[in-house]
C-alpha cells in the first residue's frame, strides 16, 4: 500500500516537473520574439526584411533572455539554500550582505567615474563583483573567528552587520554625489537587465552559475538534513561545517557574479523557492529542479514584461517581480489547505 | 567497518572540556562495553549532555584528554562512518520540521547514500521495518511537526533504527512524556538493548527508572564523575546527598526490592513556610 502511495506521488511529481520544464522552455523560446519590435522567427537563421531585426534578436534579445534565465535560477537556488541552511523562511539571497557589498562597489565606480573594462565587462560590474566578494570575505572572516565555529546564527548577524555598514557607506556616497550620479546609483540598486548587450556578460556569469548550481545539486541530501537541524544532520553523518562552508562560498560567488551584472533584483530569491515548495513539497531533491526551472522562467517573463509594458520606457524588473509574484504567492498560500511549513 | 568487534565501545580517559575559562567536563574517565545500558545522571548543568554529545563527536568548546569510539580516537572518525554506528537521539522538541515521519526516516539512510542517488528499495525496506518495529506506521505519512511529543520521540528512536546504529545516545528521552509514552519508549530501548545488543547511553533525571533499566550508572557533578558503578550502589542516602546536594528519601520498590526515591518535604521547607505564615498573620493584624 505504502509503495503505491509512493508511486502515485512519483507520477504526480513527474507531471509537476514537466509543467515547470514546459513553462521554462516556452518562456525561453517566446521571450526573444516579444518586444517593441515584433521579430519574425526567420530572423533566427538570418532571414529578415530588415537586417536590424537580426541584430536586435542576436545582440540584444537572446543574450538578455539567457541572462534573465541564469539570474533567475541563481537567485532562486541561493534563496532555497539560505532558507534551508538558516532554517528561516525569511532568508533571501541578500541576507548575508552580498548585495550591499556589490552596491557599494558599483556606487564607488559610479561616483569616481572609473572607466576600465576587462574582457568587455564594465567597470561598474567589475567593481560590484569585487564588493560582493569583499562582503562575503568579511562575513566569513567574522564567522570563522567566533568561538562557535561556523555557526549560522553568527553568520546571519555578521551578514546583517556588514549589510548595515555598507549601506551607510552607500548613503554617504550618494549624499556626497551630484544628482545624476546619485540617480545612477539608485537605479543600479533597483536591478535590471537593460545593460546586457551581446554575449560577453552572459559568458562571464555562466561559469559561476553552473558551478554554483552543480555544487548545490551535489549537496541536496545534506540540504534536506540541514533543514531538519544541524545536530540532526551531524548525527546522520553530514560534515556540517564543511557543507555549510561549501554552500556559502559557492552560492555567494554565484550571487556576486549575477548581482554584479544585473543589480540586486528582489523578490525572486525569496518567493520562487516558497512558491515551488507549496507545489512540490519541501524535499530538496524535488524542490531544487522545480526552483531552478521556475526561478529562471519567472525572471524571463518578468523581464519581458518590464521591457514591453511601458515601451519604449523600461521598468526596473524588480518592480515587476514583486507585482506579479506577490499576489500569486498569496493566492497559493491561501488556496493551500495544508499548513505552510517553516522551511 | 573497522574494529567493530572490540568489546569496549566507548572510552574516556581524562577527558575534559572547557568553554572559555569555564570547565564543563573535568578529567572524566570510564569505559562502556558493548551491549551495556548505561545511564548518565546528575544535577542540571553537570555536563551530562555535553558528554553524551561528545560520543557523537558534537564537541563544544576546547577539548583535552582522550575519547575513543570503538577503540578509535574521536578525531580520526569520519562522521558518515560514525553515523552507521552511533546515533544521537535528542529530546522530542517542537522544532519545525516540514517532512513526514517516513521522509524523515528515509533521510536517516544518508550514510549509505551517494550524492546523486535516489532512495533504493533496500532503504525503503529498512525504514518500513523501523516504522513497524517502533509502532509508528500509523503516522508515517503525517508531518513531523504535527505529531505529539510522544509520537515524535518514537520516530526519533525509529531514526536510530533506520540509521542502523548500534550505539544509541539518548538525551532525556522520557522527560516530557506522559506515563504511557514513557513506558513505550523505555520498553523500545530495553528491547533493542536486550534483543539486538544495542549499547545504550541515556542521560536522564529519572533515577528510579535508571536504576531499574541500567547495567551501570555514571553520575556527574560539576563536570566530574561523582559516581560510577552498578545501580544498587548509587541508591544510598549519603551517595545521593553528595551528588545532588539535597537529602533524598528512599523506600524499597514493592516488586523489585530496589531502593527508590520518593518525593518528600524537607524540614527546612516546613520551617520556611511556618515562618512565612507567622509573618503574614502578623501583617494581617
Amino acid at each position: 500500500m505504502a509503495s503505491e502511495v509512493g508511486r502515485e506521488d512519483e507520477i504526480g511529481f513527474g507531471w509537476q516537473i514537466a509543467v515547470f520544464a514546459g513553462l521554462a522552455a516556452l518562456a525561453l523560446v517566446c521571450a526573444p520574439f516579444v518586444g517593441m519590435n515584433h521579430i519574425p522567427f526567420s530572423a533566427l537563421w538570418g532571414e529578415a526584411d530588415d537586417p536590424s531585426e537580426i541584430t536586435i534578436l542576436w545582440d540584444l534579445r537572446i543574450p538578455r533572455v539567457l541572462m534573465a534565465f541564469l539570474a533567475g535560477t541563481a537567485l532562486s537556488t541561493s534563496g532555497m539554500v539560505f532558507q534551508a541552511m538558516f532554517r528561516n523562511p525569511l532568508a533571501t539571497p541578500y541576507t548575508l550582505g552580498v548585495s550591499s557589498g556589490a552596491a557599494l562597489g558599483a556606487s564607488l565606480a559610479i561616483q569616481f567615474g572609473w572607466a576600465f573594462a576587462l574582457m568587455g565587462i564594465s567597470s561598474v560590474s567589475l567593481s560590484a563583483f569585487a564588493g560582493a566578494v569583499l562582503s562575503m570575505g568579511l562575513v566569513y572572516a567574522i564567522t570563522a573567528r567566533s568561538r562557535q565555529g561556523l555557526s549560522t546564527a553568527t553568520m546571519l548577524l555578521a551578514g546583517v552587520a556588514v549589510c548595515f555598514f555598507f549601506s551607510s557607506l552607500i548613503l554617504f556616497l550618494q549624499y556626497m554625489s551630484d544628482f545624476t550620479r546619485s540617480f545612477r546609483m539608485l537605479r543600479w540598486t533597483m536591478g535590471g537587465l537593460e545593460s546586457i548587450v551581446q554575449f560577453r556578460d552572459v559568458l562571464g556569469v555562466f561559469p559561476f552559475v553552473v558551478s554554483g548550481c552543480l555544487i548545490v545539486w551535489y549537496l541536496l541530501h545534506e540540504l534536506n538534513l540541514l533543514a531538519t537541524g544541524e545536530e540532526f544532520a551531524f548525527s546522520r553523518g553530514v560534515n556540517v561545517q564543511q557543507t555549510k562552508l561549501l554552500l556559502f562560498l559557492s552560492v555567494s560567488l554565484m550571487l556576486g557574479a549575477v548581482v554584479a551584472i544585473c543589480g540586486p533584483i528582489g523578490f525572486v530569491g525569496l518567493m520562487a523557492p516558497h512558491i515551488c515548495r507549496l507545489i512540490v513539497g519541501p524535499d530538496h531533491r524535488r524542490l531544487y529542479p522545480a526552483a531552478w526551472l521556475f526561478g529562471g522562467a519567472f525572471l524571463v517573463i518578468c523581464d519581458t514584461a518590464a521591457r514591453t509594458l511601458m515601451a519604449p520606457t523600461e521598468l526596473p524588473v524588480g518592480i515587476i517581480t514583486a507585482l506579479l509574484g506577490g499576489p500569486f504567492f498569496l493566492w497559493l498560500l491561501l488556496a493551500r489547505k495544508q499548513d505552510f511549513g517553516a522551511v | 567497518m573497522r574494529n567493530l568487534n572490540t568489546n569496549i565501545v566507548l572510552e574516556a580517559r581524562k577527558f575534559s572540556c572547557h568553554i572559555g575559562s569555564k570547565a564543563i567536563l573535568r578529567d572524566v574517565s570510564f569505559q562502556i562495553r558493548r551491549g551495556e545500558y548505561v545511564s548518565i545522571v546528575g544535577p542540571n548543568g553537570a555536563g551530562k549532555t555535553t558528554l553524551l554529545k561528545a560520543f557523537d563527536r558534537m564537541m563544544t568548546g576546547e577539548v583535552s584528554g582522550e575519547l575513543d569510539i570503538c577503540a578509535i580516537p574521536w578525531r580520526d572518525w569520519k562522521q558518515a562512518d560514525l553515523a552507521k554506528l552511533a546515533a544521537y537521539i535528542p529530546q522530542a522538541d517542537s522544532r519545525a520540521m516540514p517532512f513526514t515521519a517516513e521522509e524523515f526516516l528515509l533521510m536517516c539512510r544518508y550514510p549509505y547514500m551517494s550524492p546523486f542517488a535516489t532512495v533504493r528499495a533496500n532503504d525503503r525496506k529498512v525504514v518500513r521495518e523501523a516504522l513497524v518495529g517502533t509502532g509508528t506506521t500509523g503516522f508515517a505519512h503525517r508531518r513531523m511537526d504535527t505529531l505529539s511529543s510522544g509520537e515524535r520521540q518514537k520516530v526519533y528512536v525509529a531514526a536510530a533504527l533506520a540509521q542502523g546504529a548500534h550505539i544509541w545516545l539518548l538525551d532525556e528521552p522520557t522527560t516530557f512524556l506522559d506515563y504511557h509514552h514513557q513506558a513505550e519508549i523505555l520498553s523500545l530501548v530495553a528491547l533493542a538493548n536486550k534483543e539486538f545488543d544495542v549499547t545504550v547511553v541515556a542521560v536522564t533525571h529519572d533515577l528510579n527508572h535508571a536504576v531499574l533499566e541500567s547495567d551501570r550508572i555514571i553520575a556527574l557533578s560539576a563536570g566530574e564523575v561523582a559516581f560510577y558503578g552498578t545501580p544498587d550502589l548509587i541508591m544510598k542516602p549519603d551517595v545521593l546527598q553528595r551528588i545532588y546536594g539535597v537529602p533524598l528519601l528512599l523506600v524499597d520498590h514493592p516488586t523489585s526490592g530496589l531502593p527508590m526515591i520518593v518525593p518528600r518535604r524537607t524540614p527546612e521547607q516546613d520551617k520556611e513556610l511556618a515562618k512565612w505564615r507567622a509573618k503574614s498573620e502578623e501583617k494581617m493584624k
